[in-house]
């Protein structure tokens, strides 16, 4: 291979420390068999992060990276992947944000950016082509995120693309999240975190020198049928003015909905806070991602003390962990905190499960009005949201401790709040109760990131073949496993297929005439199973003794029944949530224990892992 | 007659499909640095966006110093072969929709091809066509 196609073919690697700034080239072989965003995250950060190294400290990295087909003309080629060791977790960390920011990364030459070591004091980055700055932030501390990203485009240019942290990634929140496009976030494990500890306020990236694919006029034609093969779906104009937020009542319905911490799946009110609330009542403006079609972003706007106040959503996330978790029931309470945890920098998901923890522990006694100024805080109460919401950000009173997480909270809580604590491997779950669905539990438990919902969407699955069956589970899971991820490596978004049904081995149309490298889409399935398997070796590399024990459910879904709704009075047994582990680890190679064998390793070209099978020995 | 691609003033949503297009069309590249259509975000406030076309008003064609902007198929196009790259035309556009790109000599002008056009997801684009009655 001489030139690579699809790429911009380079990586830029900053050291904050010492100022400075190198070009390297993106290797053959790493575009081979990590196909690149999630993959090159995955094989940059086992490489190069230290076993030990501390998440905050100067030896993490922080990773942006682009895929193949990310910047090109198919429908949703938007995606950039972040990626570091995360704070959340102290285990492999990524997420994934839309936007312009992966063309733009594109176009300025580069798949990947390395952010290392510390800056002395708070900075941020300028991209532009070739050119390359690290400058003064001070005058951006405390400035939230839409106020840094007005600031930047007015001092860089409107055509600059910027990720930004607010005052909660600043102050080293655990759960603070990256955002990009005035609502767009790499929310998840804690990225924004990590670009607090490096004292990085923001990203700004312009590239204008393109990249090259192996052959326009095929890439014209293959990305023409997509496109018109999605304009002839029926969900192209039946999903697409609801968004994410039109599955609330769908959840609602099978009782999967979080619900008072994840009491129960069903939340009275969800009409007032889906996405036909949201059309009706708050919706300004469909905003899209770079190259989308069916744009999910629904630019909204809510009047707060007489004045208006915008926000990009709520998608369906935030509606469940705010709306249903918090039992906040209007779509425009639910818009406001959106609006508030954006600029503030914090993670919607992990926000809205931290404040629901809290709202439990107040309503349980453990945390007392003592505690937070007299007050009496209470589920469904706006104010109440608000106000943790802003003390977690500042890291003040009761908001130093949530700021931690709900597994760390718990921990120095005690008086058994750790039963409230809904997280695994201490990544607060998503919108989604799984506590009567084997697969979506299974999802979770084994996510790589911790309890995150994208990897492994399988509630339909548990839906349509029977909730509580343990057979073929988890076969399911590992095959969306493979699937989801995938999209991530390409660098594009997965909702063509997920929200209107496109079929994703279509993508393998277009990766060749962008690429010139004719690879069937069952290859590259391979390759992102590479990449599970290299993410798991990660946690064994850096967590001794990781193995079954962090891949348990939180209690409360084996041992508590649902308390309304469809699904009152059921939950999955502990003996099923370990018969899905059992054949999950069977059908993926790995021992009892969880652990990748010998055999599995090598099949899927990671030798170079083994040594940490023997560090993993708990 | 004049022929010329519209933008309505609602409902771009910001996705560049059309300058994707426009630049895969016209120049053979996936860059959208290279389109000759322009898309401008107004956000936080009031969280819109504006789709900058050529309305073929023909100003560039009165001050190309080297009569290189001529009439063809009812809109005005950029003749490569006599166009010098001077800029004239880039900096007396009234709408500011020439675009100049370091990698080319010659600005990047819509000609109403109309090829983005059945792209738009959100139906902003169109091509209209005038008769000269």
């Amino acid at each position: 291979m001489s030139e690579l196609h699809g790429y911009g073919g380079r990586i830029l690697r900053v050291d904050l420390t010492r100022g400075t700034h190198r070009i390297e080239p993106v290797e053959p072989r790493l575009a081979e068999d990590y196909v690149g965003g999630r993959g090159f995250v995955a094989r940059v950060l086992y490489d190069e992060i230290p076993p030990g190294a501390d998440p905050l400290g100067p030896e993490n990295k922080l990773l942006m990276a682009a895929g193949p087909l990310s910047g090109t003309f198919l429908p949703c080629a938007s995606k950039a992947h972040l990626g570091a060791k995360s704070p959340a977790t102290g285990g492999y960390g990524d997420a994934n944000v839309g936007g312009h920011l992966a063309m733009e990364m594109k176009h300025a030459g580069y798949d990947l950016l390395i952010i290392e070591g510390q800056a002395d004091r708070l900075s941020y980055l300028v991209v532009d082509d070739d050119q390359v700055a690290i400058r003064d932030a001070e005058a951006l501390r405390g400035k939230g995120s839409i106020a840094t990203e007005t600031e930047l485009k007015r001092v860089l240019g409107d055509d600059f693309q910027i990720a930004t942290i607010g005052p909660a990634g600043e102050r080293l929140v655990k759960f603070a999240c990256i955002t990009h496009d005035f609502g767009r976030q790499a929310g998840r494990a804690g990225m924004a975190t990590v670009m607090g500890a490096k004292r990085l306020k923001a990203i700004a990236i312009r590239g204008s020198r393109g990249f090259p694919v192996a052959d326009p006029e095929g890439v014209l034609a293959a990305g023409r049928a997509m496109f018109e093969t999605i304009f002839g779906l029926p969900g192209f104009k039946d999903w697409t003015p609801y968004g994410t937020a039109g599955v609330t009542d769908w959840v609602n319905k099978v009782g999967a909905f979080p619900t008072r911490n994840f009491q129960t799946g069903f939340f009275e009110a969800h009409a007032e806070i889906g996405g036909k609330a949201l059309r009706d009542r708050i919706h300004i403006l469909d905003k899209g991602c770079f190259g989308c079609p069916i744009p999910c972003g629904k630019y909204s706007r809510v009047i707060v003390d007489g004045e208006p106040v915008y926000v990009e959503g709520p998608e369906y996330e935030t509606v469940a962990m705010i709306g249903g978790d918090c039992c906040l029931d209007s779509i425009e309470a639910v818009a406001h905190v959106n609006a508030v945890m954006d600029d503030l920098g914090l993670d919607t998901i992990s926000g809205g499960n931290v404040i629901a923890f809290a709202l439990e522990c107040a309503e349980k006694g453990i945390i007392t009005p003592a505690d937070v100024d007299g007050r009496e805080l209470k589920f469904g109460d706006l104010d109440s949201v608000l106000w943790l919401t802003r003390r977690i950000a500042a890291r003040e009173g009761i908001g130093d401790l949530l700021a931690e997480g709900v597994r760390e909270a718990a921990a120095q809580l005690g008086k058994g709040s750790d039963r409230f604590a809904i997280h695994v491997k201490g990544l607060e779950v998503s919108g989604y109760d799984p506590r009567y669905a084997a697969a979506m539990a299974l999802a979770y438990m084994t996510c790589d990131v911790g309890a995150h919902h994208n990897r492994a969407w399988a509630i339909t699955h548990d839906v349509a073949v029977g909730r509580d069956r343990v057979e073929g589970k988890a076969a399911r899971v590992i095959e969306l496993q493979h699937l989801r991820p995938l999209f991530d490596m390409l660098g594009v978004c997965r909702f063509p297929w997920v929200e209107v049904e496109f079929e994703p081995s279509r993508y393998a149309e277009i990766y060749r005439p962008v690429t010139g490298q004719d690879r069937s889409w069952e290859e590259l399935l391979r390759c992102s199973e590479r990449v599970w398997n290299l993410t798991r070796m990660f946690w064994m590399r850096h967590l001794p003794g990781f193995g079954r024990q962090a891949d348990q459910a939180p209690p409360r879904w084996y041992q508590e029944p649902a308390t309304s709704g469809p699904t009152a009075g059921k939950n999955l047994s502990r003996e099923t949530l370990e018969a899905l582990l059992d054949d999950y680890y069977r059908l993926r190679g790995w021992d009892a224990n969880g652990r990748p064998t010998r055999d599995t390793l090598k099949a899927l070209g990671l030798d170079f892992t083994l040594a940490d099978l023997e560090r993993g020995v708990g | 007659m004049t022929t010329r691609l519209t933008a309505a003033a609602e409902g771009c949503s910001g996705c560049r499909v059309c300058q994707l297009v426009c630049a895969l069309t016209h120049v053979q590249e996936n860059n959208v640095k290279k389109a000759a259509i322009g898309i401008r975000g107004y956000f936080p406030a009031p969280g819109r966006y504006e789709v900058e076309v050529c309305d073929q008003c023909g100003q560039c064609a009165t001050v190309c110093p080297e009569e290189a902007i001529v009439l063809q198929d009812g809109a005005w196009t950029i003749d490569s072969d006599r166009c010098s790259g001077c800029g004239v035309c880039v900096d007396s556009c009234p709408r500011g929709v020439i675009f100049r790109h370091p990698d080319r000599a010659v600005p990047v002008k819509c000609d109403a091809c109309g090829e983005c056009v059945p792209f738009c997801s959100r139906g902003v684009l169109a091509i209209q066509k005038e008769g000269d009655t």
